[in-house]
């Protein structure tokens, strides 16, 4: 079985994969906004590698991430990026973390969960990859989302008495 | 590692290394709680120079950040003008002329050549060593004066467009990369190797130090020449072949050792490949246009998540864009190598000795700004 | 008028030159030989070939502050940038140049110059501690460490020596080696000594490398781990008279080399020995400090201390040992 197979595997377990339940494009400024579109519940389908550099789209709930962290822990893949991303439409922010793989050749899992803007709030998966510390503390330096059990979520890259989320789209300097 | 003395806790004090300190090159500083010279703790504190460059992406046009791409990592600046246009270009399908893409990967190789060149000589002068700095400067300045007369610019290179390159490389470029090839070939095992490499202080000094194994490079996300030094057989340019890299015949230097001696080999064996995918894209060149028709002045790239990752001299770097059909990037997360490779340095340095963990934050090759971002 | 006053005062104002040139001028012979290595040029400006650069450097450091940091002891901070320079202009004074250029014939003069070298380290320790700075505090506690360890073997070769040529006086030593280098202590044929002095001469040239804290042993300095070690704080003329202290440091290893090992002032080929023949040679194992500060890279400080515990102090001991036996045997 290849990595790819395997990786569908695992995450399957705790994401049911689907065609059809994730809005594939956020929705935009351009875009027309139909609030009842936007689908909260988890999915995961198979993105063309060529087109958008992944190969697999998982959106999950804030509670599932552990459970993904660890299928994908299991699987032998290597975090490489956590980032935020502000809706502040449909009143929410989410979190894009980004895993890879070693050995095989395009393998990259984007796992994307979105949570309120009012209480962002995901539990920490540093436990599970060490190297999500940093990449926690930096979305929550920029966007403010509260990675809970983080072992010390302070500031990274502003200054420690910063008191503004610079990347959220209403921020203004 | 673990200490070889019983460590008395309350007996620590901290020191602060940087952000002014000669070994950080540049404004990082670690807190590092001691006993003695024994590392007890070891504290990376970032963002002295943190610009925000995220924010910037936002606020500019696509274009309008392709400047800032080479203000963050200043020694592999090209790596990442390449990094971005390739996002952008996947993100609105712009199709690039080979011809370009050949002269990106030339110069790309080059700037990682002259990026090693100033690791290495900033890695030695780490260790006190400061004759190597000014050879490595000799042949890095040939490399910048080549650069230079094709880009324009020295260090912060705005090479690339989206669809092509800015300037076409002419014969005198041509000859004058060749003529380098044979000067750094005929310099490399004298005045790097015999002086150097084989050094049996050099030797001592950083074989068995700074050891990361394979676990703590996946569960920390290091890349390039660390993941490398690491058994690792990860290299983006082999892994997700982007650009014309398939068509050249290279090899990933690799070794299992997991010291600090494993990823300086595997750094100056990279020197080499790199000369060998300059010579193969010099011999290949095609003619033809250096930038596509019909780019649209106003980039709008479709809708969605696009995620690009390119090799540069210090791992893999990714671009992730979110488009939302306008004109700006609705958001540009920068996923920057040495941010990951620096996370596993308190870890590493736990229990070691103050030099032996200077040496060791030299064998990771930081560049602040593109930590910082 | 009697001779004996003006002797003390000639030879006092000739130290004083001697140590004041090669002080600033060791500098400019440094970076010049750096330049060659590194293939520049080196001080240019000031001067025909730079020549000029000590004394703008000395202006330079002169017209400075000397800041004391407020956590610093006022004055151990002081006193340690003086206490680096007195004993090597101290130590010149029982150096035999030549037979007769000599300020001071004294019996016991190695010992002496050894219990005098020792304060040297007390300066660094002095003024790593009263400054009040973390890393100047490693710096120090770096400095007694290494020179403890290298002041051992490098007494035990000088015991060789001394068993050799029967005195502690240099004068005597370098008198026993006259008569081409066949007679140096390093060549030594009588009684086959040139089988293991040569041990014995790489192990004092190596330890009078760690004791003047030179690279590839400037643990002490180690600007890339300690900033400047012992001295980060130091600014103006404190910072001059250690870097001048280090180089005298080294001419009175040089000298001290070359009264042991290389018979002094006597020519290798046994003919008009003379002053010119020591100073040829004390050049020439400067210019080897030189070399081997910028060729190699700084080592660590416990494998400094591993070599002189684990190697060299063992081997210098067997050195002893064999010297005992070939002057009992032979």
């Amino acid at each position: 079985m290849s990595v790819i197979e395997s990786v569908k595997a695992a995450i399957e377990k705790v994401v049911p994969f689907s065609e059809t339940v994730i809005p594939a494009d956020p929705a935009g400024e351009g875009e027309e906004q139909q609030p009842d579109q936007v689908v909260h519940s988890a999915g995961a389908k198979e993105v063309d590698f060529a087109k958008t550099g992944c190969s697999l789209d998982v959106l999950c709930t804030a509670e599932q991430i552990l459970d993904v962290a660890h299928a994908l822990d299991g699987e032998q893949l290597f975090i490489e990026s956590i980032a935020g991303v502000d809706w502040p439409k449909e009143d929410q922010i989410e979190v894009v973390y980004t895993f890879s793989h070693f050995q095989d050749s395009d393998v990259r899992v984007m796992v994307r969960l979105r949570v309120p803007r009012s209480e962002p709030k995901v539990p920490t998966i540093s436990k599970v990859f060490s190297g999500a510390d940093w990449h926690e503390r930096e979305t929550y330096d920029f966007y403010g989302v509260e990675f809970t059990d983080h072992p010390n979520l302070i500031r990274i890259l502003l200054p420690e008495d910063a008191d503004f989320y610079p990347l959220r789209k209403d921020y203004m300097p | 590692m673990t200490l070889p003395v019983h460590l008395r806790h309350d007996e620590t004090f901290v020191l602060n290394l940087g952000p002014q300190h000669p070994a950080t090159h540049g404004v990082l500083r670690v807190k590092l709680t001691m006993d003695g010279e024994y590392i007890v703790k070891a504290e990376p504190v970032l963002g002295y120079i943190h610009r925000m460059h995220e924010k910037l992406a936002e606020a500019g046009t696509y274009p309008q950040f392709m400047p800032n791409t080479a203000r963050m990592d200043y020694l592999h600046a090209l790596a990442f003008n390449h990094g971005y246009a390739l996002a952008v270009e996947k993100a609105a399908g712009i199709e690039v002329p080979e011809r370009a893409e050949y002269i990106r990967v030339i110069t790309v190789e080059l700037n990682r050549i002259a990026s090693h060149l100033l690791w290495w000589a900033a890695f030695l002068l780490d260790l006190g060593g400061f004759t190597p700095l000014l050879y490595a400067f000799d042949d890095r300045e040939q490399i910048i004066d080549l650069l230079e007369r094709v880009t324009g610019s020295r260090l912060t290179y705005c090479y690339m467009r989206f669809g092509g390159v800015y300037n076409d490389i002419d014969d005198e470029f041509i000859t004058g990369t060749r003529d380098f090839i044979t000067r750094l070939r005929s310099r490399m095992p004298r005045m790097y190797h015999d002086l150097v490499t084989h050094n049996i202080i050099l030797i001592k000094r950083i074989k068995d130090i700074g050891f990361i194994s394979e676990e703590q490079c996946r569960r920390y996300g290091a890349t390039g020449p660390v993941a490398r030094g690491s058994g690792i057989n990860y290299d983006v340019r082999k892994n997700e072949p982007y650009s014309v890299y398939q068509e050249f015949d290279f090899d990933v230097p690799v070794y299992s050792e997991c010291d600090s001696m494993a990823r300086y080999m595997v750094r100056m064996d990279e020197i080499e490949q790199s000369l060998r995918i300059i010579e193969q894209a010099l011999d290949k060149l095609p003619d033809g246009p250096v930038m596509a028709k019909k780019v649209p002045k106003i980039l709008k790239p479709g809708l969605g998540y696009h995620y690009s990752a390119v090799e540069t001299a210090r791992g893999s770097l990714g671009h992730m864009l979110v488009c939302n059909g306008d004109k700006n990037p609705y958001k540009l997360k920068l996923r920057s190598p040495t941010f990951s490779n620096l996370s596993l340095y308190g870890e590493v340095a736990e229990g070691m000795l103050l030099a032996d963990a200077l040496a060791f934050m030299g064998s990771l090759d930081l560049v602040i700004p593109e930590i910082d971002r | 008028m009697d001779t004996s006053i003006w002797r003390p005062i000639l030879y006092l104002i000739g130290i004083m030159v001697f140590a004041g040139l090669n002080a600033a001028y060791l500098g400019w012979c440094e970076r010049k030989g750096a330049g060659r290595i590194q293939r520049r040029t080196g001080p240019m400006e000031a001067g025909y070939e730079g020549l000029l650069q000590p004394l703008a450097d000395g202006i330079k450091l002169l017209t400075k502050q000397l800041l004391v940091p407020s956590g610093a002891d006022g004055i151990l901070f002081r006193v340690a940038p003086v206490l680096a320079m007195i004993p090597a202009i101290t130590s010149l004074v029982v150096i035999p140049f030549s037979e007769n250029i000599q300020a001071r014939a004294m019996e016991l003069s190695v010992l002496l110059l050894f219990a005098i070298a020792s304060i040297a380290m007390m300066a660094v320790l002095l003024g790593g501690w009263a400054s009040g700075n973390k890393y100047s505090v490693i710096s120090a506690a770096r400095a007694v460490s290494q020179n403890l360890a290298y002041e051992i073997p490098m007494l035990l070769t000088v015991i060789c020596i001394v068993m050799i040529s029967g005195s502690m006086n240099l004068r005597d030593i370098a008198m026993d080696q006259q008569g081409g280098f066949w007679h140096w202590n390093i060549f030594r044929l009588d009684n086959f000594h040139f089988l293991y002095m040569w041990v014995a001469f790489i192990i004092f040239f190596i330890c009078s490398i760690a004791e003047t804290n030179r690279a590839p042993f400037d643990m002490a300095e180690a600007e890339s781990e300690l900033v400047a070690g012992f001295m980060t704080e130091y600014s103006s003329m404190g910072f001059g008279l250690f870097m001048m202290g280090e180089y005298l440091n080294i001419v009175v290893g040089a000298c001290l080399t070359t009264t042991l090992f290389l018979g002094g002032w006597d020519c290798p080929f046994g003919m008009f020995p003379g002053v010119w023949w020591f100073i040829i040679k004390i050049y020439i194992l400067i210019f080897t400090f030189i070399w081997i500060r910028w060729t190699y890279p700084r080592t660590q400080i416990y494998k400094l201390l591993n070599l002189s515990w684990k190697i060299l102090i063992p081997f210098s001991l067997v050195n002893v040992l064999l010297t005992a036996f070939f002057i009992k045997v032979f």
